[in-house]
This record gives C-alpha cells, structure tokens and sequence, in this order.
C-alpha cells in the first residue's frame, strides 16, 4: 500500500501530528488518543424491544480512552461554535430569521414542495415522491436498473440511514461506496454513524487503523491519521471514477429557484455528483426553504454551528443537470408530514441537521451516538426517534439532564429540552414507561402530592446525603452518581431558611 | 408514483394545525462592510486553508508559474495561462483524473468566507474543480463580495446549473480531529487577485 501512497504523506517537513480542524481558533487543543483499547458497540437491538440506552453508555463509559476522547473532541467544537458566534454581531437575530423562515416554510410546505417541483423540472430535474423508506428504495432501484448500474458512490446523508439504504442495494447487487471518511470507515466497519456530522467521531485512531488493515490492506501498526486518510483516498479514488452513478443528499432546498445544496468538507460531494454521468438525490421534504436570500441565513449559521468553521470547504448548489448528464430527486415523506401534525413536536422538522446539540449534550458526549441504537442519537434524536417508533425508543427521553444546554445553542431555536419533557409527559400517558420508572414514579408522586409529607422528607433526605458513606450514594443503583459528584447538601431546606429569617422578621407570611 | 405525490401533499394539508407564519425579511447585514475587501478575503481564505500568491506587476503569470512545482498534467480554463492539456467538448469528467494542476478563474469571491464561486461556465468540465491534485485560481478583486448575503444577491444561481462554493482546499478531521488536507478532492488551493484583462 505505503508505495502507492502520494508523495504528500512522506513530505519530511510535514507535521504527523498536526493541528486539528480548528479553523483559526487558536485555544483548540490538540488530542492525541495514548493507548489503544477495545472499542465499546452500541446499543443491542432486540428487534421491537425498548433500546436500553444506559446499559450501551455504561459500557462507553468504561472504556475510558473513548470516553475521554469522544467528551474531549465534542466539547472542543462546542467551544469553536461559541467562538464563531461572538464574531457575528448579528448572530441571536440570523438564529430568529433562521426559526422563522422554517416555521413559514412548513406552514405552506405543500405551496412550497409544488414550486420547487415545477421550478426544477423545468430545468431538466426529474422529480419523485416517495411516502417511506421502502418507496424511496424501490424507486432508486428502479433509476439505477434502467442504467444498468452496479456501482454507486454516495456522499453522507442522515435520510438514507432512515431508508436503510446500503442494506436494501446490497440485496439487490448494487454495490455502494460511501465517500465521506467517517461514513467510509462506518461503512467498512458495518456500524452506523454515530454522529450527524462526524460519523466516527466515537472511534480512536487505532480502531481505524484496524478497520482498514482489515479492509482496504493499511499497515495495521500505523494509526497516524494522514496516513489513513491518505490511504482511503487512494482506495475510493479508482471506485468515483468507474462508478456509473453518484448520490448525494440535500442539507436545503430552494423552492424559488428550484436549487438544492449540499455542503461537504471533504468535496466528495461533487465528485460524487459531477464525476458519473447520473445524479441522484435523496431529501427529506422538511428540507425547503423559500429562497435564495433565505438560504444566505442558513449557509452562515451550518458550519458555525456544527464545527465551529465559517463555512463548509464546500457549498454545492444543483439546479439542473450538466450537458448529457440525468439528475432526479426523491422527495421522501417517511413520517414527516404526519409529524407536522403534531402539536407539541412540529418544530423538530425545522432541524438542519448541524450536530450542535450533540456537541454539547453531557450525555451524549459521555455515552456515544451508538448507544441511542436508533438512526438521530442525542438531543435531537430524542425527540425525533419517538415519532418513528414510540415503544422502541420509550426510553430515549430520559436520557437527558434536561439542562436546557441543546436548546440555547440551536441555531434554528427548536425546543428542544421542552420537548423532551413533552415526550416524557405523552409516553407517561400512553402507558409507555419502564416497570422501574413506574414504581419511582408512584412513590415520587405520592410524596410530591402532600405539602406536609413532601415537607417532612426534605430534612431526611438531606441528612442523609450528608451523612451516608460514599459507597451507598455512588453505587448502580442511583445512575446520577455514575460520573458526577453529588453536589453538596445545603445545611437546612429553604423553608427552614425562611422561617427562620422571613417569618421573624414579619415579612408577609401568608400560608 | 404520482399517488404517492398525492398522500403526500394531502397529508400535508390536512396536518396544518399551525396557522401561517409570516416570511420575515432578510436584512443584508452590510453596513460594516470596509471598501476594500482584499484584505478581509486574504484573511478568510487563509484560515480556511487556502494560500494567497504575490502578484507580480512585471510578469503577471509568473506566481501562478512559481505555484506549480509537482510534474504532472496542467489544465487551464483562463485565456491568460497556457496548460499542457487541453480540454475538448469530447473532454469526460473523468479525463480530468491524471491532472496535477488545474488553473481557473472563479466567478466571484465573498470576503466573509474566503469562499469563491466557480459554476460550469468556469470549470468547462465540472470535475476540473474537484479531481486534480491542486488548484490555482485567478480571482478579479472588483468580484469580491462583503458577506454571504450579497453573494446570493448575485446573477450566477439563476444562471448556472451546477454552481459551488469552494473555500480552501478539500479538509477532514474524522479522525480524531486532526485536520488532513486533500479527503477526498483537491490537496491546495492558491487564489491571486488578477483583473479580467
């Protein structure tokens, strides 16, 4: 392999260890994984059954070099997001336009869908609709048999994952290469992406250099990340050039113009698109936006977002197809226009997809995007993996701290955080709540439903967090502890401390 | 699939249960905007990951020359650059795969971003932007735009029909962050600011 390797990777004055994606932001600190260790899988899926949740982060968790990694790189691009935002004076106001040209949008989304239909076939995009997953399977396989197509090369896309996709083609003899790095490696190591932006963020270098070694014939001891990305590019190179056809997905759709846009780092979204003479692309019909003075909103708060970069390396806008080439999109529905229908969760659909809640979460980030076993991990996935399936992912909702942290950096401002406590209320009333809970929740609710035992219980339970031994507060039972210290107990309860100053001093006492 | 179109946009319509919303106005967020924009794209392409070249008043060409050190296939798409491979209307997307070093010119850049705007009129094959090694690039300062709001305020989206923003050279850091130059499409990209003569 190493002999076909481009001279770059041999460069001398090349630094192997060089600075991370950072964008200028100069306080980024360099991560370096120091061992190598086993890498903890996600959740086990048990056909309908409720993914357990805490049971994969628990096994994230002991395995602490992922863990400390995964926390370390998500927090970092949390904290160039924050440093993006603070050099845009107009930032809390391109969030509001942001929020509210979504929310029109989805308000005439069906207005919105026909214009984009009528402005695109215009210029020579075939348009299709599909209701679900397997429709959209069924129709790209349909486009792809009528060219004879055995090879694909696709660029990332979050709704292809929901279509079960790659699994679907390899049925049917299509073979399917994605080009993104992180997908690539999630590909060939036949696991799902854990991330929306970073597919194998929860990987250390090492798990990689045995994922290529296995499968593309890397030197398994050479984990350096220039070499392995080198070694991928080199790989995937001859598969874009004698691949018949190129998908990709959207991140926005310009109804007006009848333009979709895809934003990449890497390119391997042109290449996927420009490179074979047929295109295709799969979106979610969440995905319109009005125009193009809309779109200017969205394109500056994406990457900002995500990975604390101005920009993605690259904006792609397809508004036809190139001379001699075949362009369709697949507009798929796969839950969403039933979704809009609900009260309490419309405004998951204004989501763009951009990871910042993820980055953020103190769950996510110490659990893996794995352990939420369902397509969107994190924030954003509790809250829209429940619509899809309300009793495999019952318990997602409670894997939340419920610090508010997802909403405040969203850039479309979706409530995220009141809609976890939403879910919590709607599966409660629907019956869909673990045994365990049920049991908490009585005693919880019997409890908080008298004054005078509620009140009666505060000064035991404070005592006791002050004067039980370590080993009875930080032990499996009580999942708070894991990870986290208890904070300290105050001395008396605030109506003890009150009593004491307020009632004395006269202070309208009234119950 | 016409009656999938159909349940589609019926559902949509009976699942309106929000009222209308109005479309807020899209200010431009220019009034910061410095006259000059040379400096202010220099410094965002750069943290991009692009190079700017020195222009040179005697010999204009002469940085782009300079530029190209690897031996391998040259294209050019500008008038004022000779390459060693030409690009035919018989030239496929996948001719452009040897290059080394494609020289273009793109249709504007945007200061706010140190992004420039390439459509199929300036890549004449659309792979020359992505499948060579590296990019030079002539970029007319008198085409620099102040922010991503100007830039779509531009002619180019409702004329072309494949239009991209490049800003720096291809990058990933999917592997534990660190930043790799060249994922997938080009390793570098230099810009020189050079009129349309």
């Amino acid at each position: 392999m190493t002999a076909e390797l481009h001279e770059e990777l041999t460069d001398p004055h090349a630094d192997p260890h060089a600075d991370q994606l950072d964008h200028g932001a100069a306080s980024s600190r360099p991560l370096k994984s120091r061992i190598s260790e086993p890498q903890p899988r996600g959740a086990k899926i048990r056909g309908n059954r409720p993914v357990d949740q805490s049971e994969a982060a628990n096994r994230f968790m002991a395995a602490t070099e992922h863990e400390a990694m995964h926390d370390a790189r998500l927090w970092d691009l949390r904290q160039k997001r924050d440093k993006e935002m603070h050099g845009i004076e107009e930032w809390e106001e391109l969030r509001n336009l942001a929020s509210g040209i979504k929310e029109h949008t989805l308000s005439k989304l069906d207005y919105y869908l026909e214009l984009f239909e009528k402005n695109a076939t215009a210029n020579g995009i075939k348009v299709h609709w599909a209701k679900d997953g397997a429709e959209h399977n069924a129709i790209v396989l349909e486009i792809l048999r009528s060219k004879g197509v055995e090879r694909l090369i696709k660029s990332k896309s979050m709704l292809t994952e929901e279509c079960g996709f790659r699994e679907f083609m390899a049925h049917n003899n299509v073979e399917v290469i994605e080009t993104d790095l992180g997908e690539r490696i999630q590909q060939l190591d036949d696991e799902a992406p854990s991330h929306v932006v970073v597919p194998a963020v929860h990987k250390l270098r090492t798990d990689v250099a045995s994922v290529f070694a296995k499968t593309i014939g890397s030197d398994p001891d050479n984990a350096d990340a220039h070499y392995l990305t080198e070694c991928q590019r080199e790989a995937t190179r001859p598969l874009i050039l004698s691949a018949q056809a190129g998908m990709t997905g959207g991140n926005f759709v310009v109804a007006e113009t009848g333009t979709f846009v895809v934003c990449t780092n890497e390119g391997n979204a042109d290449l996927s698109a420009n490179t074979p003479p047929l295109h295709i692309a799969s979106i979610g019909i969440e995905k319109l936006i009005p125009g193009l003075d809309d779109l200017a909103v969205f394109i500056r708060l994406l990457s900002r977002s995500a990975l604390g970069s101005p920009i993605t390396q690259y904006t792609s806008h397809f508004r036809g197809p190139r001379e001699g080439g075949e362009m369709h999109v697949v507009l798929v529905d796969n839950g969403r226009s039933e979704r809009l229908g609900m009260e309490k969760f419309w405004p998951g659909l204004k989501c763009i997809r951009c990871g910042a809640c993820m980055n953020t979460c103190p769950v996510f980030r110490r659990s893996g995007g794995l352990s939420y076993g369902a397509t969107y991990a994190g924030p954003i996935g509790l809250i829209i993996d429940p619509t899809f399936n309300v009793h495999k992912y019952r318990n997602l909702p409670y894997s939340s701290t419920m610090n508010g942290s997802c909403t405040n950096v969203c850039p479309v401002k979706i409530n995220i955080h009141e809609q976890i406590a939403d879910w919590r209320k709607t599966l409660a009333g629907d019956g869909e709540i673990s045994p365990v809970k049920k049991v908490m929740m009585k005693a919880a609710g019997e409890v908080l439903a008298s004054p005078v035992v509620y009140r009666a219980s505060l000064p035991l339970g404070r005592s006791a967090l002050r004067h039980l031994p370590h080993f009875m507060l930080y032990n499996k039972l009580n999942t708070w502890g894991r990870k986290r210290d208890i904070p300290e107990t105050p001395k008396q309860t605030f109506n003890e401390w009150y009593r004491k100053n307020r009632k004395q001093q006269g202070e309208g006492e009234k119950s | 699939m016409s009656g999938s179109r159909e349940a589609i946009l019926g559902a949509i319509r009976k699942n309106h249960v929000q009222s209308e919303r109005a479309r807020p106005p899209v200010p431009l967020f220019d009034q910061a905007a410095p006259s000059d924009l040379r400096e202010m794209f220099q410094k965002s392409l750069e943290r991009m990951g692009g190079k700017m070249l020195t222009p040179d008043a005697v010999d204009p060409m002469a940085p782009v020359r300079q530029a190209i050190v690897k031996p391998g296939p040259v294209v050019s798409c500008v008038p004022e650059f000779q390459g060693d491979m030409q690009i035919t209307p018989q030239t496929k997307p996948t001719d452009i795969a040897p290059v080394e070093y494609a020289v273009l010119r793109a249709a504007f850049g945007v200061a706010e971003t140190g992004s420039l705007c390439f459509t199929e009129k300036q890549l004449h094959v659309n792979t020359t932007g992505f499948l060579p090694q590296h990019l030079v690039i002539l970029l007319d300062p008198a085409q620099i735009v102040y922010n991503l709001h100007n830039a779509y305020q531009r002619p180019e989206w409702t004329q072309a029909h494949y239009a991209v923003f490049q800003s720096g050279p291809s990058a990933t850091a999917d592997i534990e962050g660190v930043l790799v130059h060249g994922a997938q499409g080009v390793r570098s990209l230099s810009v020189l600011f050079h009129p349309v003569s």
